[in-house]
């Protein structure tokens, strides 16, 4: 509470200098023209605001559609209102501080939040037209539809190949030629068919991070779903893993709709190619990468992106 | 200067001399039961001891010890020796020493054994010939040979001779002993066996027809035609039999005790004899090994001071394991619903109380309702559904292996499901949900991913559990094991495994022989030996299940074994 109350002070402080830099050092061009809004104000008093949404956006199909979501915790809102098309076949990056809900919204496409007791939510989420929310989704089947990457890598106590092919196991799939077809295919399409191809009866834990990581990634479009939901997927990887993947995700953009969360900027900058910008359970700003970074319509998104807040 | 405890240097001391202690008792309590339990079947010199009131005995010194004599003890003491004996006393601090011997010959003297005071032994020696020899009732005999008898008429008499006619005979005397045994045991069991079904069917048709109907009396007719075939069936075991005791009959060890008594003892009788003082170290070891094999395969003899273990050995194994069979997927069955279907709330919070209180439900009481509940309500009613025609006889409706399993799976089953409820609890939120993702259903992410990722800690709860259960005795008592059972609950009869019967048990065993035994000197030694083969068998079986369990840890840790033998 007493940190709450401070940021809270320090705020008004902060932000007339800021203001007064940009005035004085450049008075002309773009950037002049965005006063902050004070929209950071409006979302800590909890008043309604709109979402800023490039015009890019509104021309693209959309592969998730989510219109006015909410989810709460227990009492606790962890998302407000949010309203989204995420584009078919891009890769479309969650940005935001810690705790703004970027991780939430992105587990929320396939319900891997109803694991948590507590969660309850509003509002409607279609994937390709069909409703993710409704009473009567198969979650199983909508799962099948979607492959998800975590944190960690988490590859299962069993061979590599029985990671890879583990959605067509839980499908009953037995026919061997098609699981071999199926891990080669995924394990090339991850990027790790040359580094494992002659240990694939080896434990999926006897690779190093970041190959466990691409085989995490190899799981998920092993079930040949239409999307891939990344969470985070470099945060415990070093940089040269960090390296690979990112280039493995320019690699499957195309083929699968992409949604990543990230904290690290050059990253999204770097492999993204729509941007939202998220704050204490709000969409604050959605567009295309480019713009986001170099041309925000909005002040706070500036500052969050060049580093000068959060 | 720092303080000491800052250092956290006397928690070092602390938790160190703690371990220490720990250490010390296990290694004190493993060294004791090996040290007089190994020691036990080693053959010890035969002296032969007279004392200065005249009297003469011969055995083996099982013990000493250092008393504190009473003056009117030494009353009988002549002058000579009386100074002698004071000065050893006051020597020793004013402690006599005694020590006890095993004198046998019980159906001479009526004592096993014999204490003797350090003072009042005259003369002491350890005769050549001197012979230790087991028998198969009145337990051991101390004498020395005088002639081997074949019909009566001595054909040897120096010692020597004597011992090597001996040898030439005993194995195939022993051998005719063997068969007849097999055949009053397989063959006339066989025909007991009929005789008895028999019986059962012609009550069987009383109870369904009536008694005096035409049924019953055709049955009955049949009975007692099969009754005759039996009966000439048994003749001609008997006269094999008799045949089989004729001869040997014929063969007869004479001897001479120490106080110069004789005594003829049939070669059958005897089960194993050695001239103890003049065995070598490694004929002595050959005894020691023979001893334990005996002791490992064969059945009890003399109220169960001799002869081996077997049955006790066979139903502690057979027990555990039908247990481990019980308690393993019930528990972790239970456990699975607790930690993985129960929503979390006061319910399961009072449930999983109520679990860990049954763990401390003093195992007396799980044997009074083992009793109650399987022998007399369950296995009552299978009495009275499947074997009518037995009863009064109970069949199922008293203590027996599976009612004693039964109750101990009861008994070990918070172990279980407390031990697999926290390996469930260990398996990381990452695995799960890594698992839902790919679209797999609760039960096929337990059954995939959960339940091979907890195995190592399921694994533990069943060596807790085994341990715990091949140890408990309390119950028992109640609910089947017994002194000694006439047979194995497997036999080559059908169905072959007889859960129903009442078995041996080591732990009973123990409790048996140390404090009901009628000679307790005796058993003393073989309660150390039971327990040394209790606590192996335990271990053997903690080994099999730390062995799996380390198996199974190796491959979560990402070395399958494949991958091993690549590098």
């Amino acid at each position: 509470m007493i940190e709450e109350s401070v940021r809270r002070g320090e705020k008004p402080a902060q932000r007339p200098v800021v203001a007064g830099f940009v005035s004085a050092d450049e008075p002309v061009g773009p950037r002049a023209a965005r006063p902050p809004s004070g929209l950071f104000d409006a979302v800590e008093r909890g008043l309604p605001f709109e979402t800023t949404v490039h015009d890019e956006l509104r021309s693209c199909r959309a592969e998730v559609e989510i219109e006015s979501f909410d989810l709460w915790y227990g009492a606790k809102q962890a998302l407000f209102g949010i309203t989204m098309s995420i584009p078919n076949g891009a890769v479309t990056a969650l940005i935001g501080p810690s705790g703004c809900g970027k991780s939430t919204l992105l587990r929320s496409v396939n319900r891997m939040n109803d694991l948590i007791l507590s969660v309850r939510c509003g509002g409607e989420m279609r994937l390709s037209g069909d409703s993710i929310y409704s009473k009567d989704t198969d979650v199983i089947e909508l799962r099948k539809r979607i492959g998800m990457v975590f944190q960690k890598p988490n590859p299962f106590p069993m061979s590599i190949f029985e990671n890879v092919v583990y959605p067509l196991r839980v499908d009953g799939v037995r026919d061997r030629h098609t699981l071999d077809e199926v891990c080669e295919k995924s394990l090339r399409g991850a990027g790790l068919w040359e580094e494992v191809k002659d240990r694939l009866k080896e434990s999926g834990l006897s690779l190093s991070g970041g190959q466990q990581q691409r085989l995490c990634i190899a799981r998920a479009i092993a079930g040949d779903p239409e999307m891939l939901l990344l969470d985070e997927p470099c945060s415990a990887l070093d940089p040269i893993a960090t390296g690979r993947i990112e280039d493995l995700i320019g690699e499957l953009k195309g083929r699968y709709t992409i949604l990543i969360v990230t904290h690290n900027m050059q990253q999204a900058s770097r492999t993204s190619d729509y941007t939202a910008f998220m704050y204490l359970g709000r969409l604050v700003e959605f567009g295309p990468t480019g713009n986001i970074f170099l041309n925000p319509r909005l002040r706070e998104t500036e500052d969050y992106v060049t580093g000068r807040f959060g | 200067m720092t303080p000491l405890f800052a250092h956290g240097e006397t928690m070092v001391w602390l938790t160190g001399g703690a371990l220490a202690l720990c250490l010390l008792m296990i290694v004190g309590l493993v060294v004791l039961v090996i040290g007089f339990g190994g020691g036990t079947f080693w053959p010890a010199p035969v002296v032969r001891v007279e004392t200065l009131d005249g009297s003469v005995c011969m055995g083996e010194v099982t013990r000493d010890e250092g008393y504190r004599p009473e003056r009117s003890l030494l009353e009988g003491v002549p002058a000579d020796a009386l100074d002698r004996t004071w000065a050893a006393i006051r020597e020793g601090g004013g402690e006599a020493k005694r020590r006890l011997v095993r004198t046998g010959n019980f159906d001479l003297e009526g004592t096993h054994f014999r204490w003797i005071a350090d003072y009042a032994v005259k003369d002491e020696t350890r005769p050549e010939w001197a012979l230790v020899i087991e028998r198969l009732s009145w337990g051991r005999f101390y004498g020395e040979p005088k002639a081997f008898l074949v019909d009566g008429k001595p054909v040897a008499e120096a010692p020597a001779d004597v011992w090597r006619a001996f040898e030439e005979r005993h194995a195939e005397v022993r051998d005719r002993y063997e068969e007849r045994r097999r055949l009053e045991r397989e063959e006339i069991g066989d025909i007991n066996r009929k005789i008895e079904e028999a019986r059962l069917e012609l009550r069987r048709t009383e109870i369904r027809r009536g008694k005096d109907s035409p049924e019953w009396k055709r049955q009955q007719a049949e009975t007692e035609r099969s009754a005759a075939e039996l009966n000439a069936a048994f003749r001609a075991v008997r006269e094999r039999i008799d045949a089989l005791n004729r001869e040997n009959a014929r063969y007869e060890l004479a001897l001479v005790t120490a106080k110069g008594a004789e005594k003829t003892i049939p070669l059958a009788e005897v089960v194993r004899a050695y001239p103890s003082n003049r065995l070598g170290f490694g004929e002595k070891l050959g005894v020691y090994v023979a001893r334990w094999g005996e002791y490992i395969w064969d059945e009890p003899r003399e109220a169960n001071s001799e002869g081996g273990v077997f049955p006790a050995i066979f139903g502690t194994v057979a027990m555990t394991l039908i247990m481990a069979v019980f308690v393993v997927p019930f528990g972790v069955l239970a456990a699975l619903y607790l930690r993985e279907y129960a929503r979390a709330g006061p319910i399961v919070s009072v449930v999983r109380i109520a679990i860990n209180n049954l763990a401390g439900v003093p195992s007396i009481v799980f044997g009074v309702f083992g009793l109650g509940f399987f022998c007399y309500i369950i296995g009552g009613g299978i009495d009275g559904l499947f074997y009518g025609e037995r009863l009064p006889n109970p069949t199922f409706g008293t203590g027996g292996l599976l009612w004693a399993s039964l109750t101990l799976a009861l008994l070990t089953l918070p172990v279980v499901i407390v031990a697999t409820e926290e390996a469930l609890a260990a398996v990381p939120r990452s695995m799960r949900e890594g698992s839902f993702a790919c679209g797999a259903s609760k039960w096929q992410t337990i059954r995939r991913i959960v339940l091979p990722r907890a195995m190592p800690g399921i694994m533990t709860g069943t060596i807790l559990a085994i341990a715990r259960g091949a140890g408990e005795v309390a119950p028992l008592m109640l609910v089947g094991a017994v002194k000694l059972a006439p047979e194995l609950p497997v036999d080559g009869h059908f169905p072959f495994v007889h859960a129903e019967r009442s078995f041996m048990h080591l732990g009973f065993h123990i409790y048996d022989l140390g404090f009901q035994s009628q000679n307790s000197e005796a058993a003393k030694p073989m309660v150390y030996t039971t327990t040394l083969l209790l606590i192996g068998i335990i271990l053997v079986l903690n080994f099999v299940a730390v062995a799996v369990r380390t198996r199974l840890r190796r491959r979560l840790e990402g070395v399958l074994p494949q991958a091993r033998t690549h590098a």
